[in-house]
């Protein structure tokens, strides 16, 4: 109960915040996922009625987006680039060597909640591909051996 | 006096280790009791050399690099702050081939400065190009931009002077200025290094560009995978209001332009122009019909300039040197110069601008100096997720938009990613597929469903499931998406599937050639 009405004053707080500019509809998601790590479907209403929009269209919006999630993240959300110039240097092995390490797929968490894992297309790290991005740390020219090494000093910091 | 060392804060440099090489110089310097002063300046993007630190010497900058924080105890035992010899040691950084060789206008003070210095960009040319044009005719300026033959950056090459001066003659209370910084092609990454390494040099470009065209609001659409880019630019932008180059009254011109960073959320597709106007008017990233042009009804219904990073940082030189000073650079009708990138599996990655007129095959040994992995080269695609593959037979077309045309291939925002004799082509043309399908935004159908059979067709050649069948099909459903699609996601995906199919047929299984065509 507390829990849902610190999360519900939170939105309420962000959209109270941004709610005027124009085109604020992005700027609140972003502000709600930066403050909960992700939009719960109950701010959905909340929004809708601070933008005079309908809930369908807010929910329309974060459904578009492959960056706004509905459900909470890991601690830590791993993301790897799947695209060509990744690919080039081994980015599909290093892949699946993450998945192993984690033991889950794309979009899933692990079940001690440590780490989610999603693609990404293109960090804009190209020249030292393959690359990853943990929280707002990018990393380059990752091999499955470095991997391990980030990923256990992750686990430290956790 | 203390010493000036710089380490850069590029991201691709920080992903390198370029942050705890500085946190290490720093503690060394400390232990030894000698003082320093360390400067994060941009990337040179010479990345294969990465993270790269310079030295102020009496002999000009020297560069040691790459450096690991194992290095740094030994680079100070030789004296590196004077300039010392060490295995990593590169000499003046300014003497290197692959800088020397460089044209760079777009990126002159990239790497050299702090980008978030106001004083080290006016000390390094930087606002000349706004003091010309706060003295000249809105008309002027547009006309400077249009001699220069920039066209724009972002990969569809129009005239930026042209928009503009449509804009210009749209009569309107508002218009906005917006900048593409949704630089989602793969194998791409120059925008970044301007909005990390040389921010005031956008916030110039676009002031400009608003001062032109009558508009005082700014939007910088920035993709929300570059966070030490938004970090810079909104450093930079509370910089430039603070010292009155943004706000109601620029420099005491009377004149106003706001500019403010609106993040996306991970849609590829927002990279295009009117699909980006509907995500930051709040809306899911549905690509409009055109027309109407977003020069005459782009965001909110108001006239509207779209320009990529690279063309809106081209701006000032261009006001700072005339239009004919940018125009005598390139070929043909290609004019000024293009910040390639070179990426994938190739030995020198980096940025490299140059005028139009190079050859692939010139920019990938000569620069890249071949793949990294020591193999032939197989296929460059260049132009990033839409662009096409190009074999070995094609590595002699010039870096020109309009030869790269006649080829049947794109240059775009200047990717170039290189693959080796590894690389499955049949692989890369099902990702080419899945991608679109992935990031399709569903408003026309040859894109939506298209790009899902795409897939599905593509799998079923692999698998060697009736070939002679499924080749046509393929063929058929790529002419239906580069005809039938609204925009260039849909209409361009072909490129990389057909070129991958028609050069390398092989690794389709296919092997009588006639079923290739």
């Amino acid at each position: 109960m507390t829990e849902s009405t610190s999360i519900q004053e939170t939105v309420q707080a962000v959209i109270t915040t941004l709610k005027d500019k124009p085109g604020a509809l992005l700027p609140i998601l972003h502000g709600i996922q930066d403050a909960l790590g992700y939009i719960p479907a109950d701010s959905v209403p909340a929004i809708a009625q601070g933008l005079h929009l309908s809930r369908a269209e807010v929910h329309g919006v974060i459904s578009f987006y492959h960056y706004f999630r509905d459900t909470p993240p890991g601690k830590q959300t791993v993301h790897i680039c799947r695209a060509e110039s990744c690919q080039a240097m081994g980015g599909k092995q290093l892949e699946q060597h993450v998945k192993d390490q984690l033991g889950i797929d794309y979009h899933e968490t692990t079940a001690d909640g440590q780490f989610s894992l999603e693609p990404v297309y293109c960090l804009g790290n190209c020249a030292c591909s393959p690359a990853i991005q943990i929280g707002d740390d990018i990393y380059g020219k990752v091999s499955a051996q470095s991997f391990d090494a980030i990923i256990n000093e992750k686990k430290e910091l956790a | 006096m203390s010493i000036t060392v710089y380490v850069p804060c590029d991201s691709s440099a920080v992903s390198l280790g370029a942050d705890r090489v500085a946190a290490a110089i720093l503690l060394e310097a400390q232990k030894r009791n000698i003082s320093i002063n360390l400067i994060r300046n941009g990337s040179r993007g010479l990345y294969w050399l990465e993270p790269l630190v310079e030295v102020i010497t009496d002999a000009g900058r020297i560069a040691y690099g790459p450096v690991q924080v194992s290095d740094v105890s030994a680079l100070f035992e030789a004296d590196f702050l004077h300039g010392g010899a060490h295995t990593l040691a590169l000499g003046a950084i300014e003497e290197l081939d692959y800088l020397k060789k460089q044209q760079r206008l777009t990126f002159a003070r990239i790497g050299k400065t702090d980008p978030i210095s106001l004083d080290d960009y006016l000390a390094n040319d930087g606002y000349r190009g706004l003091n010309n044009a706060l003295k000249q005719s809105q008309a002027d300026i547009v006309k400077a931009v249009t001699d220069s033959g920039l066209r724009g950056r972002g990969g569809a090459a129009f005239p930026t002077g042209i928009k503009w001066n449509t804009v210009l003659n749209t009569a309107s209370e508002q218009k906005y200025i917006i900048c593409n910084a949704d630089e989602g092609d793969s194998g791409t990454f120059s925008d970044r290094m301007v909005m990390e390494g040389d921010p005031f040099v956008l916030i110039e470009g676009m002031t400009i560009a608003g001062l032109a065209v009558g508009a005082n609001q700014g939007y910088i659409y920035l993709r929300v995978e570059y966070p030490h880019a938004h970090v810079a630019l909104n450093a930079a932008i509370e910089k430039a209001y603070a010292a009155g180059y943004l706000g109601n009254d620029i420099q005491g011109s009377g004149k106003a332009f706001h500019l403010e960073v609106r993040l996306g959320a991970g849609a590829y597709i927002c990279g295009e122009e009117t699909s980006l106007m509907e995500s930051l008017e709040g809306k899911r990233g549905l690509v409009r019909f055109k027309p109407p042009l977003p020069a005459i009804s782009g965001l909110f219904g108001q006239p509207t300039v779209v320009n990529n990073v690279i063309s809106l940082a081209s701006v000032p030189i261009i006001l700072d040197k005339g239009g004919d000073y940018y125009r005598d650079f390139g070929m043909g009708r290609s004019r000024g110069t293009l910040p390639l990138q070179l990426a994938g599996n190739i030995k020198q990655a980096g940025l490299v601008e140059l005028a139009f007129g190079l050859t692939l095959r010139e920019l990938i040994y000569d620069f890249g100096g071949g793949s990294a992995s020591g193999r032939p080269i197989k296929a460059v695609q260049v132009g990033g997720p839409l662009g096409a593959y190009l074999p070995e037979s094609q590595f002699d077309t010039p870096l020109d938009y309009e030869a790269f045309a006649a080829n049947w291939t794109v240059l775009g925002h200047g990717g170039v990613v290189v693959f080796d004799d590894t690389a499955d082509m049949a692989a890369l043309a099902r990702y080419n597929m899945e991608f679109c399908a992935i990031e399709s935004c569903g408003k026309c159908t040859p894109c939506r469903i298209g790009s899902t059979r795409g897939t599905e067709v593509i799998d079923e050649i692999i698998s060697g499931h009736e070939i002679s069948k499924n080749i046509p099909l393929l063929r058929d459903l790529c002419n239906t998406l580069l005809n039938g699609s609204l925009c260039a996601l849909g209409g361009m995906t072909p490129y990389p599937v057909l070129s991958a199919l028609n050069h390398f047929p092989e690794d389709f299984g296919v092997t009588d050639t006639t079923n290739a065509t």
